[in-house]
């Protein structure tokens, strides 16, 4: 088991021509991703990497019976490629695309109200579920099949986390990226859900940074909610106030957002926040010691 | 992206709020010139730098005749202004606007906003007009009312209405109020700001609802149609080395240490900066490099790095993920060539084509100190530049 993803689920690729989306394909049909289609507007009939290409997301779902898409579109058109897959009734859309203005993801948020798409970023690395399916563009090679589930605001980070995990024997069902933008669409919350009900995860670490509140929303869910233990880290404990640190939403404004206020919050509802980005790994592994699930958590 | 008050208000007159009467000024003359054309009474002379607090520093001034105005202009022109959003080196005054004075007869703030926890805009307003809206939350948050934007229809009549009456605006000039909030929220969506303030909003003695000063940001990834937005900026109000950066598409932030850090990813940037301080460093500045770098981004990464005189050490924090390993280790070699490296150089590479990085560093003639983690890379750049 795992979340959102498994082996069998049939992706398309929107803006599959494009150099990057090219690239991507190629590096998740690798993986073992049923990468089934893919659109470029004008491009229909095409075939790029044994992959069909068709004009629309509609007609790609109809002859593929795709049910998640990947998105790569440039973020001038990004927004308008995210509601023609929730158009499509796809059952996940993964934008990957960076600098889509923030307005426009308003928009799509408010059209995606009572739609059945679960929308995963944008600027996002992606969803991977260890040995069975990559959507994204993060390195699949860092991930080994086991039971800690991994979801982040980050991309980088989220490698950082992965590769501890491995490296300390530890495998992991799917890991996540939210994404570094203030409006998205998946947040914290929707993924321990997913974590919590997913009977094969046994423990999360959950990557978080400056800007917003979501954190400590999700702290306070963890703490009514969650019957799997969960460790933190959040980034950007030295950032100065009133910059944006690369992130469309890593910014601290008005006093709010400060990381020292998401690690106490963190810490009040039970979530251990690892002291530094090196040392997740090792907290998770406290944690799992104290609570007697290591040697479940254990695979390699 | 920032933009001056008199560029704001600029804007917000096309879209129909009311401000007052004003030109800039970039000379003494120019400022009583402007004086002249305004004729009124009273005028204001007031800073333009991209940052609040400009009364409490002496930057904004009354004058009632043209002499007050040319004493006050040469007084603030070229004067630093020190205020709590411009940090302790404060910011240089260039521009002046010369504004009509009015008769103000209450004071309020008005908002507009992004809430990232409903994803949608908020209107906020207060009757605590001229007190930082942070202020007021913290203190008298009962004070503050908002009413939450539906993005199909945009801001509706009675919701301005609601805020109107809610802040005790007199009653005659609600239809006003309401007019003044719609055109604001216009402007905020036609131009995809980020953060629209009117603070303060005033009432004036003649009843009329005018925007005493206003504070527009732009959202930056909207820049591209925005273009007559972006003609507003003003380099000189920036950080030399981020324009330097944005040239080439790397982010790049100023700090006060002296680590200078490389890293590739925003997450990964912010806590590379984090475990440098948690050993005891200071970090000179954040640098994401992108997910694309290429070795000749590398090596305008490195240049920019360089080019601040604080920078005692650099602190290579690499997790390639489709970036490849021995791409960064090139441009890092390259670089180090090119600028001719002075201060000891740290690199940490994990991930994708590791081991060819790790030999194209080994193999060339810099001096160059491997770490085996990012916490190995810390304390060794932290214990080289102690």
């Amino acid at each position: 088991m795992s979340v959102f993803i498994n082996k069998d689920t049939k992706v398309i690729v929107q803006g599959i021509t494009g150099s990057t989306a090219l690239f991507h394909t190629k590096q998740m049909l690798e993986y073992g991703t049923q990468i089934v289609g893919g659109t470029t507007p004008g491009k229909g009939g095409m075939e790029v990497e044994g992959v069909p290409v068709f004009n629309t997301v509609k007609e790609a779902v109809e002859t593929t019976g795709a049910t998640a898409s990947v998105i790569y579109v440039p973020a001038p058109f990004a927004a308008d490629a995210i509601i023609e897959a929730v158009d499509a009734e796809l059952d996940l859309a993964i934008c990957i695309t960076e600098h889509i203005p923030v307005l426009d993801m308003v928009k799509v948020r408010r059209y995606m109200e009572g739609k059945k798409t679960r929308l995963v970023g944008p600027n996002c690395p992606g969803v991977i579920t260890a040995d069975e399916c990559k959507i994204g563009i993060m390195p699949g090679y860092i991930h080994t099949k086991g039971h800690v589930g991994v979801v982040s605001r980050s991309g980088t980070l989220t490698y950082e986390a992965v590769h501890q995990l491995t490296q300390a024997g530890l495998g992991q069902t799917t890991a996540v990226g939210i994404g570094g933008d203030p409006v998205n669409g998946t947040n914290f919350i929707d993924v321990l859900k997913a974590f919590n009900e997913d009977p094969e995860t046994y423990a999360v670490i959950m990557i978080g940074e400056i800007g917003g509140t979501a954190e400590e929303e999700a702290a306070e869910w963890v703490k009514a909610n969650m019957t799997k233990p969960v460790v933190g880290f959040i980034g950007g404990r030295t950032a100065p106030p009133g910059k944006r640190m690369g992130h469309a939403g890593a910014i601290i404004s008005g006093g709010k957002g400060t990381a020292d206020e998401k690690i106490r919050v963190m810490n009040e509802c039970g979530i251990k926040v690892a002291d530094t980005p090196s040392v997740m790994g090792e907290t998770l592994i406290e944690v799992l010691k104290e609570q007697g699930l290591y040697e479940k958590c254990k695979t390699h | 992206m920032n933009i001056h008050e008199y560029q704001g208000k600029e804007i917000l007159k096309q879209f129909g709020v009311t401000v007052p009467n004003g030109k800039v000024a970039f000379t003494v003359e120019e400022a009583v010139e402007a004086a002249k054309e305004l004729g009124t009474k009273v005028c204001v002379v007031k800073a333009q730098i991209h940052a609040g607090g400009r009364g409490k520093a002496g930057g904004v001034k009354v004058a009632k005749n043209l002499d007050e105005v040319r004493t006050y202009a040469n007084e603030i022109l070229g004067k630093t202004l020190v205020t709590h959003q411009t940090g302790p080196e404060g910011k240089e005054v260039k521009r002046l606007l010369i504004e009509e004075g009015c008769d103000i007869k209450k004071e309020y703030y008005v908002g507009l906003v992004l809430d990232r926890a409903t994803s949608r805009v908020v209107l906020m307003a207060s009757e605590e007009g001229g007190t930082e809206i942070e202020e007021v939350a913290e203190k008298t948050p009962e004070k503050i009312f908002k009413e939450e934007i539906d993005p199909v229809i945009g801001l509706q009549p009675f919701q301005a209405r609601r805020i109107a009456f809610n802040i005790n605006i007199p009653k005659e000039l609600v239809n006003q109020a309401v007019k003044f909030m719609t055109a604001l929220y216009k402007a905020y969506i036609e131009k995809d700001c980020s953060i629209a303030e009117i603070n303060p909003l005033v009432v004036t003695g003649d009843g009329k609802v005018i925007a005493l000063d206003a504070k527009l940001n732009f959202d930056s990834n909207a820049l591209y149609r925005q273009k007559d937005v972006l003609a507003y900026r003003d380099l000189e109000e920036e950080d030399a080395k981020e324009i330097e950066a944005s040239k080439y598409d790397l982010s790049y932030i100023s700090l006060d240490g002296n680590i200078g850090c490389m890293v590739n990813g925003a997450g990964l940037a912010m806590a590379t900066m984090d475990i440098v301080k948690h050993y005891g460093g200071d970090p000179a500045n954040f640098l994401d490099v992108g997910g694309g770098a290429t070795a000749e981004k590398v090596t305008e990464a490195f240049k920019i790095i360089l080019s601040d005189p604080n920078v005692k050490g650099i602190f290579v924090n690499i997790f390639g993920g489709i970036m490849k390993c021995d791409v960064i280790a090139e441009g890092v070699v390259e670089a180090a060539k090119q600028v001719g490296l002075s201060v000891p150089l740290v690199v940490r590479l994990e991930g994708t084509n590791v081991d060819l990085g790790k030999k194209i560093l080994a193999e060339s003639s810099i001096d160059i100190i491997a770490a085996e983690s990012m916490a190995d890379g810390a304390q060794k750049i932290v214990a080289l530049v102690k």
